[in-house]
């Protein structure tokens, strides 16, 4: 009988790069900004990493394939490394393996890390690609806001709600994570923006304007893991942080293809976060998750996010947004960090990059954003679009918590 | 006088493209060099969309004739201006319309007198069963030339066989001449054309006139007994000069549609003729004519059987000749590095999966009745997920409406902003796809939408384009839309 990811596995250590337009780091700076980091604070060396996870999604357009780059950027000394890939959940997909090592007893220190070098492609946003041969011949080919602007429309139709109150809410999100980033030095956008900055930027994809957009950077995160016994071993003063959840769900076609989907949610967020809060014994998440990084990619994305994660009722978003409920003061903090909203959006860093602002705000390290009460922090990804996409639901807490 | 067996024409159609490119909007551009063309510059053309080309008009030119298309026994596309070289251009049209495999298609090309020529084979020919032949054109004309100002996108079609027939042959004659009044190299991407007199007086005044008087004599039909008088003629006043020559003095001179569609080259004759039938009464003469290298003449006789179909009434006024030439590949703007991605289709995966792509065909369930695209090897439906039960099902003429859509600024498409949508289907197949014709403040959750056969992208490193189904707006044919 399987007995969950729960408590198995202790975070050490953590590290995470400055996120932005890095003209002067590659991948390998990157990485070892993000190493560094985590291996200082771990209190072990790095001989004593039995193997290694590297998550970078688009290869082709920074450090090409396997988990090679992870291995020459770091000197690792020849010990198994892995390289995954799952979209925008890569990051987590690489703590998940990571975890799943330690939690099987088959090493004692294991590292995760997630980069991805965007910026190398000429142009705003993401890299266009291929989407395979087949879907190529008939599917659009739609950008990142084109695929999300989708929910807004389809989320409006079906709550009766009116275009100008939801932007308003989506306007809302950006603006609190604005914010959020100002206060974080490791943001790629710290500045704070109005209403009115977001309501005359330009369309990018309608309704989404240009502040409903995150950012597209450079970036690189990264956690050493263990046992709860060798963590606490290690640092018989600290508190021990332990994973509590790690689960992932995956579009199997229904939403695209069956009419039973909506088009205003996200159906796979429903899943893995049942999955992740029966991991977690947690039956409230709107109580008992005192923080949240969501796949923030779109303003629209975070909102519909609220009710798929159950922090908000079904239709009841755009009031609890409004209200404040997920500002840093509010009742259930979300993108304390910024989010991908500042942070841009380094594909391969960017799950492990929202653990690492959970682990900062459980071990007290988290400067001007400092939140006054977490046990649990709940962090999601969203990889793919919203009919057809791989969804991260992982949470992180003190353990026993 | 309905003739419910007799062989004859079947049914006529046109597509006309939305977009109408206000002739006015041309002449703005050119006049500091070409003050002459003014005299060409009143009215309205018809603007292909940059995803519609001489195969994706002929698809709806045919799907307007409203034919049981599995009775359909050849298809013949006629054009001077088809896509593809080699690679048979009636074939893309064919299973795009999911014709029978057995079905004879073929192109005919180099001159606007093929569609007339193919009609008239098949008007007097005895070949059994039921042919089609649509005639198409997506030209591209040199910038400041009078082709520019007088020729316009679309297509025409015509079925011709045995059955309830709208019209029946009585005569027809068709004469060759090698008059050069125009020509184009193989491989030249313009025409070259002589002095426009020389055209009217010994072309159209002697060739043309003496082929239909041959024609009317041949078998004893007076001038006066014509009602409907057909004549494609890029020069104005020619028809009607030749009407008053051949004492057609009962006859209506069909319009040209000129000032609002513009000349169709080798689609002409064949949109002039479904103008005619709808116009005319049972039992009236319609006499055809299409000069160009020589003369075909047709003499039909309507009958009391309706036309099937409508007549294409619903356009928009376009205003922006930039756009136009860039349509037409004509000038070459900086579309940025996203334009840059290689659209290089794999024909394997093409032809493995030809069906889904050229006739949308996705699978129905046997076992639980889903539609779904793309089809699969295990149904869709949760409840079911029944393992090689789908026999293939065909969306492009089913109802369906919009659940979401965007239109996307970021994406690149020739023809910005990119829309796209989950469309969801009648049938209950549900489908994220790109719009084209459509209006920005037109898009709504729920809005009803058809689906329409068009260019999706072009490869143009290898010169090859794919095609596949985009939703559109279903938009009410009585209603005229414009400026």
């Amino acid at each position: 009988m399987a007995t969950g990811i729960r408590d198995k596995v202790a975070i050490l250590s953590m590290g995470c790069s400055k996120f932005g337009e890095r003209w002067d780091a590659g991948p390998e700076d990157l990485m070892l900004e993000a190493f560094n980091e985590a291996l200082q604070t771990s209190g072990i060396e790095k001989a004593q990493i039995g193997a290694a996870w590297l998550g970078v999604c688009l290869e082709e357009n920074n450090v090409g394939k396997t988990a090679g780059p992870l291995a020459q950027a770091l000197r690792l000394p020849g010990i198994a490394a892995t390289r995954v890939e799952n979209a925008c959940a890569t990051g987590s997909e690489a703590l998940r393996g990571a975890a799943y090592a330690i939690a099987s007893g088959a090493y004692d220190f294991v590292l995760a890390l997630g980069v991805e070098k965007l910026k190398d492609t000429g142009y705003g946003g993401l890299p266009v690609r291929t989407r395979g041969v087949n879907n190529d011949l008939w599917l659009p080919n739609s950008t990142a806001p084109g695929a999300f602007a989708q929910l807004a429309s389809a989320y409006a139709a079906k709550h009766g709600i009116d275009m100008k109150d939801l932007k308003r809410a989506m306007a809302h999100v950006s603006i609190k994570s604005h914010d959020n980033g100002s206060l974080n030095p490791k943001a790629h956008l710290r500045n704070r923006i109005t209403e009115e900055d977001v309501f005359k930027a330009p369309t990018i994809a309608a309704p989404l304007g240009l502040y409903d957009c995150c950012g597209v950077s450079d970036g690189a995160a990264c956690a050493i893991l263990t046992t709860p016994e060798l963590a606490r071993a290690l640092k018989p003063n600290a508190e021990i942080i332990s994973i509590k959840a790690l689960d992932i769900s995956v579009s199997n076609g229904e939403e695209a293809s069956f009419q039973q989907w909506d088009g205003a949610s996200i159906a796979t967020a429903r899943r893995a976060s049942a999955l992740a809060y029966a991991s977690a014994n947690v039956t409230n998440p709107r109580e008992q998750i005192h923080m949240a990084e969501v796949h923030d990619c779109f303003s629209i994305t975070e909102a519909v996010l609220m009710e798929d994660l159950g922090f908000s009722q079904p239709g009841r978003m755009v009031n609890d947004i409004l209200d404040g409920v997920f500002d840093r003061q509010g009742k259930l903090p979300v993108q304390v960090d910024g989010g991908l909203k500042c942070f841009g959006h380094p594909i391969g860093a960017s799950g492990l990059r929202m653990v690492y602002e959970i682990y900062q705000q459980l071990i007290g390290q988290a400067g001007d954003r400092q939140l006054q009460k977490i046990d649990l922090g709940l962090t999601q990804n969203l990889g793919g679009h919203p009919h057809q996409n791989v969804c991260s639901v992982s949470i992180v807490g003190r353990y026993g918590a | 006088m309905t003739m419910e067996n007799e062989h004859g024409l079947l049914a006529t159609s046109r597509y006309v493209p939305r977009m109408r490119l206000e002739r006015s909007e041309i002449f703005a551009q050119h006049r500091w060099m070409a003050p002459g063309l003014k005299g060409l510059s009143k009215g309205q053309k018809a603007m292909a969309n940059w995803d519609e080309d001489g195969v994706t008009m002929a698809v709806e030119a045919v799907r307007g004739l409203q034919l049981d298309r599995t009775l359909v026994n050849a298809l013949t596309l006629a054009s001077t201006s088809l896509p593809f070289a080699e690679r048979i251009n009636a074939g893309i049209v064919a299973s795009a319309l999911n014709l029978p495999s057995s079905s004879s298609v073929r192109d005919v090309s180099s001159s606007y007198r093929s569609g007339s020529t193919e009609l008239l084979r098949a008007l007097s020919g005895a070949q059994a069963g039921t042919q089609v032949i649509v005639a198409s054109e997506k030209r591209s004309p040199k910038p400041a030339s009078s082709s520019e100002m007088i020729q316009g996108d679309g297509a025409a079609a015509v079925c011709i066989g045995t059955g309830p027939i709208i019209a029946s042959l009585v005569a027809s004659h068709s004469e060759y001449a090698d008059f050069v009044d125009h020509f184009r190299e193989s491989g030249e991407p313009h025409e070259y054309g002589w002095e426009e007199r020389w055209t009217r007086d010994e072309g159209y005044m002697k060739i043309a006139v003496h082929a239909i008087r041959l024609c009317l004599d041949k078998h004893g039909v007076k001038g006066t007994d014509i009602a409907h008088f057909v004549m494609p003629a890029v020069l104005s006043k020619i028809n009607e000069s030749i009407a008053k020559k051949l004492g057609f003095t009962e006859a209506k001179v069909v319009d040209t549609h000129r000032d609002t569609v513009g000349d169709l080259g080798s689609a002409q004759p064949l949109a002039m003729l479904d103008t005619a039938l709808r116009q005319a009464k049972p039992g009236e003469l319609i006499l055809l004519a299409c000069f160009g290298s020589g003369c075909d003449v047709i003499l039909l006789r309507r009958t009391s059987v309706p036309c099937p179909g409508n007549e294409p009434l619903h356009f928009k006024s376009e205003t922006n000749y930039l756009k136009y030439l860039s349509f037409n590949h004509q000038i070459e703007l900086d579309w940025g590095m996203r334009a840059e991605m290689d659209n290089k289709t794999a024909l394997t995966a093409a032809w493995r999966d030809h069906g889904r792509i050229s006739n949308f065909e996705g699978g129905k369930c046997t076992k639980c009745g889903t539609v779904q695209f793309p089809s699969g090897r295990l149904c869709v439906n949760p409840q079911c997920n029944a393992q090689d039960s789908q026999q293939p099902f065909s969306l492009a003429d089913e109802a369906a409406h919009v659940l979401s859509h965007t239109s996307d600024y970021l994406a690149y498409t020739p023809h910005p902003p990119f829309q796209f949508g989950h469309i969801d289907f009648q049938s209950g197949a549900r489908v994220l796809m790109e719009f084209t014709d459509t209006d920005q403040e037109e898009l709504h959750s729920s809005l009803p939408v058809r689906m329409v056969y068009r260019i999706k992208e072009f490869d143009t490193k290898r010169g090859f384009r794919r095609y596949f189904w985009k939703a559109t707006p279903v938009r009410s044919n009585s209603v005229e839309q414009g400026k």
